[in-house]
Formats: C-alpha cells, sequence, structure tokens
C-alpha cells in the first residue's frame, strides 16, 4: 500500500492512464488517487471520459497505457469478474439491472461473489445451500431496509419507476460489500426529492459501512455539499483537484464548462 | 380461496408450493402419473413417453436458451451425442444401461461445452449459426464415420445392454417408470438450481452480461457451465430414447429435431421449467390429435391420407405463429393468468 499522506492512505491510485479508440482519445494521460473512506466526485462536461475512467477501473476497457493499483496490488489487466472480488463495486449511467428478475433475485446476486453454492449442491438444495440461501437472505434483507425498498422486493425490476430501479442498482452494488463503490450518476433525471434520498443513501454507506466513494455527478450542488474531493476531467485530462471551494474558483474548471471568455459566471 | 401469503421463515418463503390449493395440485398431478399406466392403452403410453422423454430435452434447452439467453440450434446434433454415444458404449464396450445413460449425458456436457466456446465471443444471431455449425458437423461425423456409428444404417443396440440385476427392462410400462422418474428429477434438478446462486447466475447473463460480469460472475465458466448443464440433458434424452427404443438413426437428430424444441420452449415458455413440460406435451400431443382428427375423416375425404402431412405442419405453424403474436410468455403464462384469475373466484374484484 502506498504511503499515507495528510489526505490518509491511498486505497486506489489511477497512473498515467491513457484510452485511445481508434483515432479518439478518450483519455489522455490521467491520475489520480482515490483515498480510504473519502467521497471523491468525478466531474466534467459530456464526453470528457468520466465513464470511460470507470469502465477502464472496473476493467470493462483495457486502457492503451497507464496502470491502476487498488490496494497496492496492479489490476489494470484483470477482468471485470476479478475486480469484482477484490471488492470494487459499480453502478451504471444508464440502468444496467437483471431486468427479468425481481428486487430480491438482483439483490441476491450481488451476493454472488460471496456465495459457495455450486451447480450441484444448487439443483439438489440440500442442506449447506439452503442454509447458504437464508444467510444470505438475511444480508439482502439489510439492505432492503437500509435502502427502504421493502414493498418492492417480489416486484419485477423491469416493472419498476426510473427512480427505484437506481435505488435497487445501488441496493446490488451494496450487496457486494465492496471497500469502494464507483457510482456512474446515481441521480441522473431524478426530482429533488430522490436526489435528496439518494444523497443521504451515499452519505450513511460512506459513513456507517466506511466505504469508499467515487461518484460521477452532474448535479454540482450536490457535488459540492456531499464530497469531500473533486477532481476534473476535461478532454481526458485532469484539469483541477482539490475541495469542491477550491475547484469551484478554479479559472481552468470555469473555463471548461463555460468556454473562454465567460468569466462573468461562476459555477 | 386465500387472501394473501403470510410467511414467517425465509424457508417458506423460497418453496415452490405456498398455498394449499398449490399442494393439491401437485399431488393431484403426481397421482394422475402413478395411475395413468394402469388405464391408459399402449398407444397412450408411448405418448406420454414421448411427452417425457421431450420435457427432459426441452428443459435442457430452456435452461441454455431460455435461461441464459443462448440461442441453441444444435439440440437434435447435442441429442445424438446421448444417443449414440449410449449405444456405441452398450455395444463396443458391453456397458450396462445404468452406465451408458449417466455416462452417455456426461459425454452431451462435455461436446456441448466445446461447441458452446464460440458463445463467449458470439451473441444472438451470429451465435445461432455458429450452434447450427455444430449441428452440421456431429451429422456429418455420424453418417460418415460408419465404422464407429454404422453410417446412416440403424444403429441397433445389444439386447442385453438393457438388463439390470437379471431384469431386462423392456417395454413401454417399464419405460414410463424410468422416464417420468428421470423426467421428474430433470424438473426439480433444474427449479431448485434456479432458485440458488449459478441458476441466477445464468439468468443474469441472459438479462445483463456486462453488470453481470461487474458483480463479479466469470462469464467465461459460467456460459460453459449453461452449455454443459443444458446439454446434459439434451444428452440424457438421447440416451434414454436410445435404450428405450433399442434402434437409433441420425435422421431423428437433424436441425428439424432442433427446430421442434426450440419451437417446444418458446410455445411452452423460454425461462420456465413448468413451461417447458406444457410445451413438450403441447408438441407431442397436438400432432397426434390431429392425426387421429384426420384419420376420422379417411373414410369420407380419400385424399387425407396424402394430405395430413401437410395439414399437420401447417396447423403447427399456425400455431407457432399465435404464440408468438398472442402470448410470447407461452402456455406457462396463459397457465399463470388463469390462477391468478380463480386465486379469489368467484370474488375477484
Amino acid at each position: 500500500m502506498d504511503g499515507a499522506s495528510e489526505r490518509g492512505i491511498v486505497q486506489m491510485a489511477v497512473e498515467n492512464l491513457v484510452l485511445h479508440f481508434g483515432g479518439v482519445a478518450a483519455l489522455a494521460g490521467v491520475s489520480l488517487e482515490v483515498y480510504q473512506g473519502e467521497i471523491l466526485a468525478i466531474i466534467g462536461p459530456n464526453g470528457a471520459g468520466k465513464t470511460s475512467l470507470l469502465n477502464c477501473v472496473s476493467g470493462l476497457y483495457r486502457p492503451t497505457e497507464g496502470r491502476i493499483t487498488f490496494e497496492g496490488e496492479e489490476i489494470t489487466r484483470l477482468s471485470p469478474h476479478q475486480i469484482a472480488r477484490l471488492g470494487i463495486a459499480r453502478t451504471f449511467q444508464n440502468i444496467e439491472l437483471f431486468r427479468g428478475m425481481t428486487v430480491l433475485q438482483n439483490l441476491m446476486l450481488g451476493r454472488h461473489i460471496h456465495m459457495r453454492t455450486g451447480l450441484l449442491s444448487g439443483g439438489l438444495f440440500w442442506g449447506r445451500a439452503q442454509r447458504e440461501e437464508v444467510e444470505h437472505r438475511r444480508i439482502v434483507e439489510e439492505i432492503i431496509d437500509f435502502l427502504e425498498i421493502e414493498p418492492i422486493r417480489k416486484k419485477v425490476v423491469g416493472s419498476l419507476p426510473y427512480g427505484l430501479q437506481k435505488r435497487v442498482e445501488l441496493g446490488r452494488a451494496l450487496a457486494l460489500e465492496p471497500k469502494i463503490l464507483l457510482l456512474d450518476e446515481p441521480m441522473a433525471g431524478m426530482n429533488v426529492e430522490e436526489k435528496e434520498d439518494i444523497a443521504r443513501f451515499i452519505l450513511d454507506i460512506n459513513e456507517e459501512r466506511g466505504v469508499t466513494i467515487v461518484l460521477i455527478e452532474h448535479d454540482m450542488g450536490v457535488v459540492m455539499d456531499i464530497s469531500d474531493r473533486v477532481v476534473v476531467l476535461d478532454f481526458g485530462r485532469l484539469i483541477a483537484e482539490g475541495s469542491p471551494e477550491e475547484v469551484r474558483n478554479n479559472p481552468l474548471v470555469i473555463q471548461a464548462y463555460l468556454g473562454q471568455g465567460s468569466g462573468a459566471y461562476t459555477l | 380461496m386465500e387472501c394473501g401469503i403470510f410467511h414467517t421463515t425465509y424457508q417458506q418463503d423460497m418453496a415452490f408450493r405456498h398455498t394449499w390449493m398449490e399442494k393439491a395440485r401437485l399431488v393431484l398431478l403426481l397421482g394422475f402419473i402413478i395411475i395413468f399406466p394402469f388405464v391408459a392403452n399402449r398407444y397412450w403410453l408411448t405418448l406420454a413417453n414421448q411427452i417425457g422423454l421431450a420435457a427432459i430435452g426441452a428443459i435442457g434447452l430452456n435452461i441454455l436458451t431460455g435461461f441464459t439467453g443462448q440461442i441453441s440450434l444444435g439440440q437434435g446434433a447435442f441429442m445424438a451425442v446421448g444417443a449414440y454415444g449410449a449405444g456405441i458404449m452398450a455395444n463396443r464396450l458391453g456397458w450396462p444401461i445404468w452406465l451408458t445413460i449417466p455416462a452417455a449425458s456426461l459425454l452431451t456436457a462435455g461436446v456441448g461445452a466445446i461447441f458452446g466456446i464460440p458463445s463467449l465471443r458470439l451473441k444472438g444471431l451470429y451465435l445461432a449459426i455458429a450452434t447450427l455449425a455444430a449441428q452440421q458437423i456431429i451429422d456429418w461425423l455420424i453418417t460418415h464415420w460408419t465404422s464407429l456409428t454404422g453410417g446412416v444404417e440403424a444403429l441397433v443396440l445389444r439386447r442385453e445392454a438393457n438388463v439390470v440385476l437379471g431384469v431386462a427392462l423392456r417395454g413401454d410400462r417399464t419405460f414410463y417408470w424410468i422416464i417420468m422418474a428421470f423426467a421428474a428429477a430433470t424438473t426439480l434438478f433444474t427449479a431448485n438450481l434456479f432458485r440458488t446462486r449459478v441458476g441466477r447466475a445464468f439468468v443474469a447473463i441472459r438479462d445483463q452480461d456486462i453488470a453481470a460480469e461487474v458483480i463479479g460472475i466469470n462469464l467465461f465458466l459460467y456460459k460453459l457451465l449453461a452449455f454443459a448443464t443444458s446439454s446434459f440433458f439434451v444428452g440424457l434424452t438421447g440416451a434414454l430414447t436410445a435404450h428405450y427404443r433399442g434402434i437409433i438413426s441420425w435422421e431423428r437428430f437433424t436441425i428439424e429435431t432442433s427446430i421442434l424444441y426450440l419451437a417446444m420452449i418458446i410455445i411452452g415458455g423460454l425461462g420456465s421449467v413448468s413451461g417447458s413440460i406444457y410445451g413438450a406435451a403441447f408438441m407431442v400431443l397436438v400432432p397426434a390429435f390431429i392425426t387421429n382428427v384426420g384419420r376420422q375423416f379417411q373414410t369420407t375425404i380419400p385424399a387425407m391420407a396424402q394430405l395430413l402431412p401437410f395439414i399437420q405442419q401447417g396447423i403447427f405453424g399456425i400455431v407457432i405463429i399465435f404464440f408468438l403474436v398472442i402470448e410470447p410468455e407461452g402456455l406457462a403464462k396463459i397457465w399463470r393468468d388463469i390462477k391468478s384469475y380463480f386465486a379469489l373466484w368467484p370474488f375477484s374484484y
């Protein structure tokens, strides 16, 4: 593990990450650290490479150059399922739930890496397989209570409204008991009340469960309120980093968002 | 009449059958299956056996296509592997039925897993074409590897292969029990599978493969596992058929069989264990029904004998289109709807 600094222990480090799609550079040498227990917000205009960065971390994209380490171990070349086992969970910008399954089944799938039942023991459903189901059901029920989705636990996910689906997806990621949670626009398309709910859940997850959180979000109000630290991406480069206050007043950031010569506006 | 279902433990919640109505229906069904061979004539017994065999195969295909979302056009070929596997083991190695059936099923599972490898890269229609290749390759091998399979000639199993502990297992009634036992075991195993970890992972791959990978499901492993599990049951159908009929020929396992089974699970209900059984029953009983009705008219309409096969095919086609349009979720859904309508009957409002 990298050395501790005044901000705490570096849990994940991204070093000089480059990602090319054909001739387009989605990421052009991004380096950043994520400290244990913090809430880090990644902001930036559309197409800045925020989601590409998360996809590299969770193993969906192979970076062209650079490396990613998690708790001192290099994860750059690992496949997504191996990365999940290390304790990195995520949600997606466009909800990627198992639509044909119930909320309960979705959350139980989040427990996949913690369960042992194999093909044969599952098919026989005898003794240990059955005990394991119950044991993990209890854990899942706790998450259901936490996210206040008790009434919909038996509902098929595809039939749920958007806001609830987002919540279920958060629950599925939580069921992994991650050390670090990557949230890709967890509040996109929500009304103020729903945003407040999600913000509260994120803070609770961070404080009560001690999960490090990396979130991409466009709502500056939320970002300023809940994050400990903000990094700003623009055209695949990291252009600013610091506390929400520092970033808000950074001229480079204002320029990235509003274009050149519009100093009259602030974020 | 039920006002609601209240569970107090998670075990109760996980049970297949919750209400006394559901349990009573199960008892009725089991009772029917047990009494059936004592009242049925040979014709009905053959039909029942066909349904049982088809049900095992349909459940197998449904594991792969309905639950895991991997289209397979190689069903017929995998069934051939099971049938010829059992036949060759019985004739060449002199193995008895209790050994050939599991061995041939496992062999098919292995072959299925090998032909499942392209599924790691291919999806949907592309995968369908890749499995079509499996069908063609295996068909070709069977008809051309004459020294092993007998080629286009039918393969006749040694009669001694069906002897277990001095008892000869032959005839429709004996095989009725064997087939029903295997069908019941297959049903129970599969239903259990899909309420536990591995089965859920299969469905996750169907619904959203990227998300499945991100929550820690090894796509490579689980897709192959789905192919192997599915092929195991398909091979089981093949092996049972071989011992039941005592004679196998390649014509039973062509692409037509593959498509017939696909139709079976679409009509029954994709991703439904009971649906596979309804589909199997449907696909066996409807042609039998049409044939019988056709025979009634044979005396009045002499041309019927020639027309019958075409009418059969035509009605089949219409039925499949009907299901695709009216009830894409199949017979299983229709049955669910009927149950939920009568759940509060006559006070449903």
